[in-house]
């Protein structure tokens, strides 16, 4: 079976090829921690300068985590300068007066809000019975941002990774020569292209396994699906990646011009991949790329436990443009050989 | 239609050929490479290719061997039409570049492509040693193709090339880079092949190999300038050696 003898090979080449094993497995898993650390590190709370104003409305502050230091109000305004102090209040009349350090949009949109409703007066809600109580349908209270981008990320970086092994690797086999002088035994074209997508998904279900392990098990991603579902995604997620990367391959002539599909095709991936509002207008654009799918499924079975039945659309239309791609590929080996 | 007395049928002589090119004409992009080029190589015959590089050997080989269409005539392998499938398995190629695996041993090459020609486990096992005794590398078996010098992976494309034991065989330059003890070696293997019926095609830009091939054309610009047998070659040009007839035929075309 010459889909078989494609496929051995690769993993043969693969096994003499450590660095690429390895930056197939591990380097998704040195980025999804970074990203971990930077999503969920604990805020360090910000400083805010108080110049006149009642212990009450300190204590207040405090309960939000603020770290209030008392000031003069010259004394508050250098510090504001100097950046110690993300904002100063002055409380003159009942009434708030907040200088504030607008160039950390990020931060000051948190602290602004606090100082804004903190009460002068003794803080309510000392009564536990009179505390609203919420209900959470999807996720809880503890969720972190990381929890929230965590498994469109991984699927994201599954993809990248794949796309950038298995396309580079294809390159190789045309540059080298090797592609054509495959070409000039009896096997056809398609053979080669289901070799290719065999002998790297024996590659990306180990990578899928690891990956998935490792965020949920490891970093403690908010999971409440089923973790076999989360492969299944994630096996989708590296096949789609594999079939374009391999089809876009054959559209390079060197390296180079195949890592410039990055900025062109990975990139803009990111940002439809629904982690990011978009305009309405852009949205449908969404609805043809592979990443939209993916962090769509994976989000449904880690986020809101949903079953077979809850990712089928992903899962079918991610299955579905791969074997599009496939289809593709072949045809765009015609370039290499007629028959 | 035939209006006076039946004369005789005339005896059709059938002369089959392994390979035919007829009046083929190729080009890369709208510029032409291969103008009305004619090639008959019957089995036994080893068929010398002789010219400059870039006058358009790789390109017609490579019809041969079925990677490419003509764009005009017809290539025919085994009687059959080109590019065909079914009879790729009939032709060893061996391309211009050593087409290797970088990463694998020499047998894991071996047994890749073996596979791909549909060798089963037991003729893998019995060929391997044979064709790697043939270009002199039975030692280096299981060394990774890498560490092999230039010589060494233009023998083992060879290699890779007699593996399935074709009837047809299509070498692109096969002897550069190899020595010259070796060489004799592996012009010795192809009269032993040719001898026992194979076909085979060498192109070569080295003059005095022309002298080993049974039959031999010059090229050049794309076009076949003389073609026959060594004797003849040199005999039609009043030549000494291959280069002088080279030049007495070339002379003739206008470059343009």
């Amino acid at each position: 079976m010459r889909v078989r003898a494609v496929a051995l090979r690769i993993l043969q080449q693969l096994r003499r090829d450590r660095r690429t094993v390895a930056l197939m497995m591990l380097a998704p898993l040195f980025i999804l921690t970074l990203v971990y650390f930077i999503l969920s590190a604990d805020t360090t709370p910000q400083r805010v300068a108080v110049i006149n104003a009642p212990q009450h409305f300190v204590e207040n502050l405090e309960r939000y985590d603020l770290r209030v230091v008392r000031l003069s109000e010259g004394e508050a305004h250098d510090a504001l300068l100097r950046q110690e102090v993300i904002a100063t209040v002055d409380i003159k009349g009942g009434r708030k007066y907040i200088e504030a350090d607008g160039s950390d949009s990020a931060h000051i949109n948190k602290v602004l809000p606090i100082l804004q409703q903190a009460g002068i007066n003794p803080a309510p809600g000392q009564r536990a019975d009179m505390a609203p109580e919420i209900h959470y349908v999807y996720g809880s209270p503890d969720l972190s941002t990381f929890d929230n981008f965590g498994a469109a990320l991984i699927g994201i970086i599954i993809f990248f990774f794949v796309f950038l092994v298995a396309g580079i690797s294809f390159l190789e086999e045309r540059i080298s020569g090797t592609l054509e002088r495959v070409l000039s035994t009896p096997i056809k074209r398609w053979e080669i292209v289901a070799g290719y997508v065999l002998g790297f998904g024996v590659v990306t279900v180990a990578q899928s396994a690891l990956i998935s392990f490792y965020c949920v098990y490891v970093l403690g991603v908010l999971m409440v699906g089923s973790f076999g579902l989360v492969l299944v995604m994630t096996l989708l997620a590296a096949l789609s990646a594999l079939a374009l990367g391999i089809l876009l391959s054959t559209t390079a002539n060197s390296q180079f011009q195949f890592i410039q599909f990055i900025p062109l095709v990975i990139v803009p991936q990111i940002f439809f991949s629904g982690m990011f509002d978009l305009s309405p207008w852009l949205q449908p654009l969404s609805y043809a790329l592979p990443v939209y799918y993916i962090a769509e499924g994976l989000t449904e079975v880690m986020l809101r436990g949903g079953g077979f039945m809850d990712i089928l659309p992903a899962a079918a239309f991610l299955a579905g443009l791969t074997t599009l791609f496939m289809v593709m590929n072949t045809k765009a080996l015609k370039k290499y050989r007629q028959i | 239609m035939q209006r006076e007395k039946a004369a005789p049928a005339p005896v059709e002589v059938v002369l089959t050929f392994c390979i035919e090119v007829d009046n083929v004409d190729f080009s890369y992009d709208l510029r032409p490479v291969l103008k009305n080029n004619c090639i008959q190589v019957p089995a036994g015959c080893i068929y010398g290719i002789l010219g400059p590089s870039g006058c358009g050997k790789t390109t017609l080989v490579k019809l041969m061997a079925g990677i490419l269409r003509p764009a005009a005539g017809g290539v025919k392998v085994l009687g059959q039409k080109m590019p065909a499938l079914n009879i790729m398995n009939n032709i060893g190629y061996m391309a211009q570049s050593d087409a290797l695996y970088s990463l694998l041993s020499a047998r894991e090459n071996l047994e890749f492509f073996g596979a791909v020609y549909g060798l089963d486990k037991k003729r893998l096992k019995q060929r391997i040693p044979e064709v790697m005794a043939v270009v002199d590398l039975a030692d280096e078996l299981d060394k990774p193709v890498q560490n092999f010098s230039g010589g060494m992976k233009r023998r083992l494309s060879l290699a890779i090339a007699l593996l399935h034991s074709p009837p047809v065989l299509i070498l692109d330059e096969p002897t550069v880079g190899i020595d010259p003890l070796l060489r004799r070696n592996i012009w010795a293997k192809l009269f032993e092949l040719a001898a026992a019926g194979a076909a085979i095609v060498v192109t070569t830009h080295v003059m005095d190999e022309a002298a080993h091939c049974h039959r031999l054309a010059m090229m050049r610009g794309g076009m076949l300038i003389a073609s026959g047998t060594y004797d003849e070659i040199l005999k039609g040009a009043h030549a000494a050696d291959v280069e002088a007839a080279f030049l007495y035929y070339g002379g003739g075309v206008d470059e343009s």
